[in-house]
């Protein structure tokens, strides 16, 4: 079983974001806390302590009326593969317990909570701020533990957590192709949360070395781009926008540089 | 009441007196552990870090303490490993504030890390490819080596030298220390310099991010320079102040203007490799990630430019001219000036090197992220600072710290 499974080939998950669908509902966010049990705090308005996997930055050009333009950008954790696809990810290489580790047969970085011992290196690490410290033990409402998913664990005080592309989800998948005795399993059946309920289908997820799969086209679009691509951090969330500037605001440039 | 502990020829002050000091002392030290409980207790919740701010006021703390803490394996290298034969008699001193200072970096960091009881996975679980991982290893080494070297000044009590086990084996000690001290250089070399690689690997932070040889950042090896060039001012600058409370010449002249003569040269020669590192950075690594120098440097409340003035040439450049030249180390008001800047230097750089690279925003739509320390972080970072005044009291009390000592302060 196991030779047969190295024989496979190494599936890339990742995502396609059309920023120009995108409207900004916030419905990823809500879908993404509930699936993965992210805890809350009573006091949410700051932001810089509050736990969320999936956050949806808001974007302008800068211009007055009637040029004015906004743009809503959903940002998950990157699944970074690191320079040349070694997956030394930023996060992946620093942290001195091996408390994250990236798969070389999904590409998805994936966060230990029971080995992580809070030394907050891999969030300094990490230039997209995808990673989350708790900073309090998580207190559910009064009932709310009943609507906990059974599949996701909670983490407890002094970790770090963060997005893992709803992994649980793509073990269920996997395990029903099993018991069904079929190797390789849909598109369609393993999906995260974000991207099912994002209204406007602005999210696409899927494995990007795949044809079959519709982000392997969508990623070669010329809209296409990545967060932060000249940093080489070789992110897995692919951005699309017919719009110049929406693109520029996805790396930094030197004054009068071009792109 | 405690005379017969008194190393003898050497005068103290009286017990009553002592025991007022060690009250002040340790009514902070309590203030600080205080504060270390609730930080284990109640979580890092209790400090004001964020998740903008994951590395703040400690990780700049057992940065700071472990650079100036260098003294003590440089001062070794140079008495044991050079010949430096005069510095004899300062080296106990090195030592001791050296164990103080790592002493003290295991415990912020025992502090620091969200689930302090799963510490030991960091040794366990060990990442090879984590500068973190280096340096838990080489500190938890080299602290084992401060403490061999600093155990034979113990069995040096008055009491415990009578004891004839404790006496060969304080004197075996002394005999194979040039092996320890050789060791302690190794380790240091090592440790200090993967503290500088903590922020010079990180590739997605392009204010802290250097690129080097094989897998060492170019901060790697600035960090272990600066720390053997200003470790020992802080020697120096400790000895200084504790004649001053104590009112005595405690080491002498030309043993202070040796140590500081060997530091303005280090100094000098690691402030041009820093230019040079400043200048490749600022003209090339940065420019290769699409930012320039005064991105980094404006549009935010607190960091300016003046920052790296503050570090290059008013705690790199000046105290460096003024070690180096006979003139300057010979005027105690100039010495005493450039052993200050250079204890400043290597803490300025440690702090943009942890708290300016969380502070500058990378994605385009993020701005500055600023932060303040809480009281908790505030009591417990000075925690180390009133356990060292309270370890200094009693081994200057009842061991033979300044072999010069009687000399300098003959009895009248």
């Amino acid at each position: 079983m196991k030779e047969e499974q190295s024989k496979e080939k190494d599936k890339k998950f990742g995502m396609v974001i059309d920023l120009d669908k995108c409207t900004g509902c916030g419905a990823c966010m809500v879908a993404c806390m509930a699936e993965n049990n992210v805890p809350f705090k009573e006091d949410e308005s700051n932001k810089r302590d509050s736990i969320t996997w999936l956050r949806i930055y808001k974007l302008t050009n800068g211009k007055p009326f009637p040029d004015a333009d906004i743009c809503y950008l959903p940002r998950p954790c990157q699944h970074c593969g690191g320079k040349g696809e070694h997956g030394h990810s930023p996060c992946v290489s620093v942290c001195p317990a091996t408390a994250t580790d990236y798969s070389k047969e999904t590409g998805i970085v994936s966060q230990i909570y029971t080995r992580c011992f809070g030394c907050r290196y891999c969030m300094a690490a990490c230039p997209y701020h995808a990673r989350y410290f708790n900073w309090w033990d998580p207190v559910w409402p009064d009932g709310m533990e009943k609507y906990l998913s059974p599949n996701v664990s909670v983490r407890m005080r002094g970790i770090v957590e963060k997005c893992s592309f709803c992994f649980h989800r793509y073990q269920l998948a996997k395990d029903k192709a099993y018991f069904e005795g079929r190797r390789e399993i849909e598109e369609n059946e393993y999906q995260t949360a974000c991207t099912q309920a994002c209204p406007a289908g602005a999210i696409v997820f899927g494995d990007l070395n795949n044809p079959e799969h519709a982000v392997y086209e969508l990623k070669k679009s010329g809209n296409a781009f990545r967060l932060l691509e000249r940093l080489q951090t070789n992110p897995k969330v692919y951005y699309l926008s017919g719009r110049e500037w929406v693109r520029r605001a996805g790396d930094n440039y030197l004054k009068d540089e071009k792109k | 009441m405690d005379s017969a502990l008194i190393p003898r020829g050497v005068k103290r002050c009286p017990t009553w007196q002592f025991a007022l000091w060690i009250g002040a002392a340790g009514a902070v030290l309590l203030w600080g552990v205080f504060a270390m409980l609730l930080c284990w207790f109640k979580g890092l919740n209790q400090t004001n870090m964020n998740d903008s701010y994951g590395f703040a006021l400690w990780i700049w703390a057992d940065l700071a303490v472990i650079a100036l803490g260098g003294g003590a394996f440089f001062t070794g290298f140079l008495r044991y490993i050079v010949g430096k034969d005069e510095l004899k008699n300062i080296i106990n001193y090195a030592v001791l504030i050296g164990f103080i200072c790592y002493s003290s970096a295991l415990l912020i960091l025992a502090i620091d890390i969200g689930q302090p009881l799963r510490g030991w996975f960091i040794f366990w679980h060990a990442n090879v490819h984590s500068m973190l991982t280096e340096v838990a290893f080489c500190l938890t080494c080299y602290f084992g080596v401060l403490t061999i070297e600093y155990v034979p000044l113990i069995l040096e009590n008055r009491q415990i030298d009578k004891v004839p086990f404790f006496h060969r084996l304080g004197h075996n000690m002394h005999e194979i220390m040039a092996v320890f001290a050789a060791t302690g250089a190794f380790l240091s070399f090592f440790h200090q310099g993967s503290l500088g690689g903590v922020s010079g690997v990180l590739f997605g932070r392009p204010f802290g991010y250097r690129e080097g040889i094989f897998i060492w950042p170019w901060t790697f090896f600035l960090f272990t320079w600066s720390a053997a060039a200003c470790g020992p001012c802080f020697t120096i600058l400790v000895t200084k102040i504790t004649e001053k409370i104590t009112g005595k010449k405690l080491v002498k002249q030309n043993v202070i203007e040796l140590l500081a003569k060997i530091s303005g040269w280090m100094i000098g020669t690691y402030i041009i490799a820093k230019i040079i590192d400043t200048w490749y950075w600022a003209k090339v690594t940065a420019p290769a990630a699409g930012l320039s120098l005064m991105d980094f440097y404006s549009n935010n409340p607190f960091y300016g430019i003046w920052i790296l003035v503050l570090e290059i040439v008013i705690c790199g450049i000046i105290p460096a001219i003024i070690l180096i030249s006979e003139k300057g180390r010979k005027n105690p008001a100039a010495l005493m000036a450039a052993v200050v800047l250079a204890v400043i230097g290597p803490c300025v750089n440690r702090w943009v090197m942890v708290l300016q690279v969380m502070a500058v925003p990378v994605l385009t739509f993020e701005s500055w992220a600023m932060y303040y320390p809480s009281w908790q972080e505030v009591a417990t970072t000075i925690l180390p600072v009133a356990y060292g005044v309270i370890l200094i009291s009693f081994s200057y009390r009842y061991l033979p710290v300044f072999p010069q000592e009687q000399e300098l302060n003959p009895e009248v």
